[in-house]
C-alpha cells in the first residue's frame, strides 16, 4: 500500500545515508544506553560495507541545535586509528562524532527546563537529500540511494513543514526513507515519510537485539526488496500540524489556494497572502447593528 | 429604518471604467441619487430616480480593485468610485434597500430552472453509473438531500458529459484506394470495380484534376458511369506500366488524357505550399513531393529506374508522390459532414470549400512571414518546476487508519506522557561523550548480542510478517474487506460512500449563516445519526470470528461521523448561547 512510484533496480549496489539521533537529552532519559546502541549501529554499518565493495555509506548526526556529516566512506580522509585497535570506519566516525558534539554543545540555547527538546530531523533529511542529489549526478553508474533514520526523540511539530517538504522531494527523486524508531510512541512524521516514499517503518520491540533487526530488515538493498517480505506497517498517522501554532490537529481550516492548514479562523493566509472572503451576511448584520445604535 | 434616511459621501463619478472620474459629492436617499461635482462649471451632474435603476454591482473588498459602485440603468451604467470600502458598504446597503422597494416582487421562480437537455443528461448519468444511482436513491429519494444540492457537487461529472457530446469525426481510410482491387472473371475479358460514395469522395479529395474533370464532364459530356469507366481504364493502363500504350490512348481519347497526365491542380497547390514554407526549413527533404519531376529522386511505380524520354514522363506517377498525397488527404480529414449519396453535390461543395479556404491561407501566409518561427528542437528544455500531485483514492485509507483505531481502542492517552529530563545540557553532553570514549577504549561489545536474543528477534519478526500476511491479506492488494462476506462488504462500502457524501455536504455548510443552512445541517445531522446506528448494527451482528476485523474497519467511519455530530452539537449550543440576532439573521 505504498504510494511511491515503483522503480526497477538492476543491481544491489547501494548508497546508504544514515541519520543518527544524537540528542543528549533523549539519550540520558532512555533506558537503553547510548554506548550499547552505538556499538550495535557501528557493527551494522560495517556489515553494510562488507555486503558489497561498491556500497557507499554516509552518516549524518542529528543533534539538538545542528546536524553534521560524521562519516563518508568515499572520502579519502579516512585513516586508520592510531593504535590499530579498530577499523578506520569506527575510529573516524567516533572521532568526528565527538567533534560534532562539542560544536553542538556550544550552540545550546536555553529551552523549557524539564522537557526533552526534539532533534533536528528536518535538517539531517535535507542534508541527506543534498548528498544523494550529488550522487545522482556522479554518472550513469551511481549506486541506488536510500535513507535510514535512526530516531528516538519525539517529533517536533514546528518542523512539520520542513519535514514534509523533504519527504516530497525524496518521493520525487524515488529515494525510500526507512525509519527505525526506538522511542516510546510511534513517530507520525517518520511513519508518513516511509509511507509516502515507499520505505519501511519499524519500531523494534526489543532493544538489545537491535543489530539483528537492523541487519534483517534495514540492510536489505532496494533490488532485493522486490522479492523479500519485510514487516508491513499497520497504519499511518496522517495528522498534520497547523501552520500557525505548530500543534497537531485533527480538524482545521485549509487555504484553498496553497493548502496550508490553520487551527483557527484567519483573515489572510500567512503562506500565500490570499485574503479569505467573509460571508456576506456577517457584514450586513454588523452594519445593521451599527445603524440601530445610531 | 426611517424613510428620510440618506447617505452623503465623497465620490468620483465615472462614465466608463477607464474614465478617471470627476470628484464630487454623492447623495443617496431612498427615492433618488444626486451627484454634484466639486467643480461648479463641470456638467457631470447626475440626478436620477431609483425607479430607473435596474441593478447594482460593486467591487469586492479582497480584490485589488478600488471601491466602485456600479448602478445599471437601461442605457448604460453609472460608476461611482468611493473613498474606501466601508463607504461602499454603506452606500450599497442603501441602494439595495431603495431598489428592493421600487422593483416589483420577483415572480415566483421554481427551485431550479432546468432545461430539458440538462434533465436528460442527469438521467443518462444516473443510468450509466449504478453506484451514482444508488447514492442518488439513498440520499435524494429519502429526502436527506435536495436534487440541486446533490448535483451541485457533481458539476464535474455534468461538465465532462458536455464534451462527450462532440461526435468523433471519422476520417478517410488509409488504404491506398488506388489499388481498389477489381474483381475479374477468369473467362471474360472484363474487370469490375466496386465504387461506393465513400470512395468517390475520397477520390475527389485525392485528385483535384479528377474532381475538376468530373465537374466539367458530368453530366454535360458523358454520364457518370462513363466517367468512372474512363477513370478506371486510365488506372488500369497505369497499372500495366505501359507508358507507350498510355501515350497512345491519351492521344486517341481526349477525355482519357485528363486522367493519364499529371494533375496540374496538385502541381499548382504544391508550388503555393512550397512558397509558404519558412525559408529556414530544409527543402531537400521535400523533393519527393515536388511535381516538377526530378527523375533521380522519384521511385517509379513500375519499379524501373531508367530515366524516360520527355513525352513519356507525363504518364508516370511515382510511388512517393502517391503516398504523400494519400497521407496528406487522410490527415486533413473529411471536411464535409454530410451523406455521400450524390457525387455531384459532393463535388460542388468540395469545390466551393476550396475557394473559401484559399483566401484564408493567403492571410495566414502573410502573418507567418511577419513572425519568426521557433524551431522546437532547438529550444531549451522546459523543466517543469512542479511535481505532479499524487492524489489518492480515499478508500485506500481504510487500511492505513487501522493504527489509529488500534491506538484508541487499546491505550487511550497512556503512552503520551511527556518524558521529563532533569539534566542540564552540560551533564547530558558529558554523558554522551563518556559513552563514546568508552567504546573507543573497550571497542565494541563482545559478543555483540547473545544468540538467544538474536533467535528470539528472528522468530518475532517472522511471526509478525506472517501474521500480518494472514490478517491483512497475502499481498498488498488484498485488504481486510476481502475476508468479510460479500453482503457485509457491500453494505459497508455503501455506507462509506453515503457517509462521505453526507459529510461533504455537512462540512461545506459551515459556517452557518442563513436559515437554509441551518435546516440543511439539521437534515445532515439526522442522516448521519441514522448511518451511525446502521454501522453500529453491522458491528454487533458480525460473526464472532470476524467481529474484530469488522470493528476495525467500521471504527474510522464512526470516528468521522462522531466528529461531525460533536461539531454540530457544539455549534448549536454556541448559537443558542448568543441569542437570537435582530432581523432574523442566524
Amino acid at each position: 500500500m505504498t504510494s511511491a512510484p515503483s522503480k526497477l533496480y538492476a543491481d544491489d549496489v547501494s548508497l546508504l545515508v544514515v541519520t543518527l539521533d544524537t540528542n543528549p537529552f533523549f539519550w540520558t532519559t532512555f533506558p537503553f544506553h547510548f554506548s550499547e546502541f552505538l556499538s550495535q549501529v557501528l557493527a551494522f554499518l560495517n556489515s553494510i560495507l562488507l555486503l558489497g565493495q561498491l556500497n557507499q555509506l554516509v552518516v549524518i548526526a542529528t543533534g539538538c541545535n545542528s546536524c553534521g556529516y560524521i562519516y563518508d566512506s568515499t572520502s579519502n580522509r579516512n585513516h586508520a586509528s592510531t593504535n590499530g585497535t579498530m577499523p578506520a570506519l569506527y575510529s573516524n566516525l567516533l572521532h568526528n562524532l565527538e567533534e560534532f558534539l562539542a560544536r553542538d554543545q556550544k550552540l545550546t540555547m536555553p529551552h523549557a527546563p524539564v522537557t526533552v527538546p526534539s532533534s533536528l530531523l528536518s535538517g539531517s533529511l535535507s542534508m541527506a537529500l543534498c548528498y544523494i542529489q550529488r550522487a545522482f549526478r556522479s554518472g550513469p553508474m551511481h549506486p541506488q540511494p536510500r535513507i535510514l533514520c535512526l530516531q528516538g526523540s519525539t517529533d517536533g511539530p514546528e518542523q512539520y513543514v520542513a519535514i514534509m517538504n523533504a519527504i516530497f522531494s525524496a518521493q520525487r527523486s524515488s529515494v525510500p526513507v526507512d525509519s527505525c524508531y526506538i522511542g516510546s510512541n510511534n513517530s507520525a512524521f517518520l511513519q508518513q515519510a516511509s509511507y509516502i516514499t515507499g520505505g519501511i517503518y519499524y519500531r523494534p520491540p526489543q532493544m538489545d537485539g537491535l543489530f539483528q533487526y537492523l541487519s534483517t530488515v534495514f540492510a536489505t538493498d532496494l533490488h532485493s526488496r522486490a522479492f523479500l517480505r519485510l514487516p508491513k506497517s499497520l497504519g499511518v498517522d496522517f495528522r498534520a500540524s497547523c501552520f500557525c501554532h505548530k500543534q497537531t490537529i485533527d480538524m482545521g481550516y485549509v487555504c484553498s489556494v496553497c493548502l496550508s492548514i490553520f487551527c483557527e479562523h484567519h483573515d489572510k493566509c500567512s503562506t500565500c497572502s490570499s485574503v479569505f472572503g467573509q460571508a456576506q451576511s456577517n457584514v450586513a448584520s454588523a452594519d445593521n447593528r451599527k445603524r440601530k445604535a445610531s | 429604518m426611517s424613510s428620510s434616511q440618506q447617505v452623503v459621501k465623497r465620490a468620483k463619478y465615472k462614465t466608463t471604467v477607464k474614465d478617471p472620474g470627476t470628484p464630487g459629492v454623492l447623495k443617496l436617499t431612498q427615492e433618488k441619487l444626486v451627484f454634484k461635482p466639486n467643480d461648479p462649471t463641470s456638467n457631470n451632474r447626475v440626478e436620477v430616480d431609483f425607479r430607473l435603476i435596474k441593478n447594482h454591482k460593486h467591487t469586492k473588498e479582497g480584490s485589488n480593485k478600488p471601491p466602485w459602485l456600479n448602478l445599471g440603468h437601461s442605457q448604460g451604467s453609472y460608476i461611482f468610485e468611493l473613498e474606501n470600502f466601508s463607504d461602499l458598504h454603506v452606500c450599497r446597503e442603501l441602494v439595495g434597500i431603495a431598489l428592493s422597494k421600487h422593483v416589483e416582487p420577483p415572480k415566483v421562480v421554481s427551485d431550479e430552472q432546468l432545461s430539458p437537455a440538462e434533465m436528460t443528461l442527469r438521467i443518462k448519468l444516473l443510468q450509466e453509473d449504478s453506484k451514482l444511482q444508488k447514492l442518488h436513491k439513498d440520499l435524494v429519494a429519502s429526502g436527506k438531500l435536495t436534487e440541486s444540492e446533490f448535483w451541485a457537487t457533481k458539476k464535474k461529472l455534468l461538465d465532462q458529459d458536455e464534451s462527450r457530446k462532440l461526435k468523433q469525426r471519422i476520417g478517410f481510410k488509409n488504404s491506398l484506394i488506388f489499388d481498389t482491387k477489381p474483381t475479374s472473371d477468369g473467362r471474360i475479358n472484363q474487370v469490375k470495380f466496386q465504387l461506393t460514395p465513400e470512395i468517390k469522395y475520397q477520390i475527389f479529395a485525392l485528385k483535384p484534376a479528377v474532381h475538376q474533370a468530373f465537374l466539367n464532364f458530368v453530366p454535360s459530356k458523358m454520364s457518370e458511369v462513363d466517367f468512372w469507366n474512363k477513370y478506371f481504364k486510365a488506372e488500369y493502363i497505369h497499372s500495366t506500366k505501359n507508358t507507350i500504350a498510355a501515350a497512345a490512348e491519351a492521344a486517341e481519347d481526349e477525355d482519357l488524357a485528363v486522367f493519364l497526365k499529371d494533375d496540374e491542380i496538385l502541381e499548382n497547390e504544391a508550388r503555393k505550399k512550397v512558397r509558404r514554407v519558412d525559408p529556414t526549413l530544409d527543402m531537400e527533404a521535400d523533393q519527393g513531393d515536388d511535381y516538377t519531376h526530378l527523375p533521380d529522386h522519384g521511385i517509379f511505380r513500375d519499379g524501373s529506374k531508367e530515366t524516360a524520354e520527355a513525352q513519356n514522363t507525363f504518364y508516370r506517377r511515382t510511388l512517393l508522390q502517391d503516398l504523400n498525397r494519400q497521407s496528406e488527404v487522410v490527415l486533413e480529414g473529411k471536411t464535409l459532414d454530410m451523406d455521400m449519396e450524390h457525387p455531384r453535390t459532393v463535388a460542388e461543395v468540395l469545390a466551393r470549400r476550396k475557394q473559401e479556404s484559399d483566401g484564408v491561407i493567403e492571410e495566414e501566409r502573410r502573418n507567418r512571414i511577419s513572425k519568426m518561427t521557433q524551431i522546437e528542437d532547438l529550444q531549451a528544455q522546459d523543466d517543469h518546476r512542479f511535481a505532479p500531485l499524487c492524489i489518492k483514492d480515499p478508500r485506500d485509507y481504510f487500511d492505513s487508519q487501522q493504527v489509529n483505531a488500534l491506538k484508541s481502542l487499546d491505550d487511550s492517552l497512556a503512552g503520551k506522557e511527556q518524558i521529563r529530563c532533569n539534566l542540564g545540557s552540560e551533564e547530558a553532553y558529558g554523558s554522551l561523550r563518556e559513552s563514546i570514549s568508552k567504546i573507543k577504549a573497550i571497542g565494541l561489545m563482545d559478543p555483540l548480542l547473545s544468540p538467544e536474543v538474536a533467535f528470539k528477534v528472528l522468530n518475532g519478526l517472522t511471526k509478525n510478517i506472517s501474521s500480518t500476511k494472514s490478517h491483512l491479506g497475502k499481498s498488498s492488494q488484498e485488504s481486510v474487506l476481502d475476508i468479510l462476506p460479500n453482503t457485509t462488504k457491500e453494505k459497508l462500502l455503501d455506507h462509506w460512500v453515503c457517509s462521505q457524501e453526507l459529510l461533504r455536504h455537512f462540512w461545506s455548510s459551515y459556517p452557518v449563516t442563513t436559515q437554509n443552512l441551518v435546516n440543511k445541517t439539521k437534515r445532515m445531522k439526522d442522516a448521519i445519526s441514522q448511518i451511525y446506528s446502521k454501522l453500529e448494527e453491522i458491528k454487533v451482528s458480525a460473526k464472532s470470528d470476524l467481529r474484530h476485523q469488522v470493528s476495525l474497519v467500521v471504527h474510522p467511519m464512526q470516528q468521522a461521523l462522531d466528529a461531525a455530530l460533536l461539531h454540530y452539537d457544539a455549534d448549536v449550543r454556541k448559537r443558542n448561547a448568543r441569542g437570537t440576532k435582530p432581523n432574523g439573521y442566524v
